[in-house]
């Protein structure tokens, strides 16, 4: 039976692996078909930053990927809206992450859902397992 | 002696960023770099502080800021460099004061 898995991101990226190092293990959770959410909080939600350039730095830009996560029916995107003012950005800055429901002839739909800290927590609360990175 | 003072630490994440800004005497320099870009960004708590530190030059590494995909939020009067620059700024002053 499928079990409910959260994958919490606190950190922002490159400055250390835990944000690449957490991509993955999503994606393998995802593989293995368990119910996955993934929720950006704190300097996580800079993962999400769109326009990121890596060339200038010789470290792989691996944010491409996270417009993949919808492929693997990973859709629940959670982002701490408490996060997002304190760091002066707005949904605009993110990227714009899509997933397509099958049960609607593939209708495109958003996979962020942007929740206050209250919100995430009742989240949290209902998942099996949750993983901080 | 002039000092350049160097963050590369999240200001949300770490202390790092506030223990230099307490410390950095006018006439110094600060270089933002890695994770310590995000203090430059518009509309924080930290670009409100660089804002009022009188007499501190602030400078951005930009490699570090485009790879974050925030050069475009970096605020205003804030110095962006490259990696030749970042070798300027330590050759311009007296020492380099690495806070970690």
């Amino acid at each position: 039976m499928a079990k409910r898995f959260m994958y919490m991101n606190t950190k922002a990226p490159y400055g250390t692996v835990y944000a690449l190092e957490s991509l993955e293990v999503v994606l393998i959770g995802a593989a293995f078909e368990q119910d996955v959410s993934v929720a950006f909080i704190g300097d996580g939600v800079y993962q999400l930053a769109k326009g990121q350039d890596t060339k200038g730095i010789g470290m792989k830009n691996f944010s491409p990927t996270y417009a993949a996560l919808g492929d693997y029916d990973v859709n629940k995107i959670y982002v701490e809206k408490e996060s997002m003012e304190e760091r002066g950005l707005t949904l605009n800055d993110l990227q714009h992450l899509v997933w397509e429901d099958e049960d609607e002839d593939w209708a495109e739909k958003d996979s962020i859902r942007l929740v206050s800290r209250a919100e995430l927590a009742d989240v949290i609360d209902d998942q099996d397992v949750v993983l901080s990175f | 002696m002039t000092t350049l003072h160097t963050v590369n630490k999240s200001p949300f994440s770490s202390d790092t960023f506030d223990a230099c800004l307490g410390l950095a005497k006018s006439g110094s320099t600060v270089l933002l770099f890695e994770d310590g870009v995000y203090a430059a960004t518009s509309g924080t708590v930290s670009a409100d502080a660089i804002a009022n530190a009188n007499g501190i030059t602030f400078a951005v590494l930009g490699p570090d800021a485009m790879a974050r995909g925030v050069e475009g939020k970096i605020a205003d009067g804030i110095k962006i460099v490259d990696y030749d620059g970042f070798v300027d700024l330590v050759a311009e002053h007296d020492k380099v004061h690495a806070w970690l």
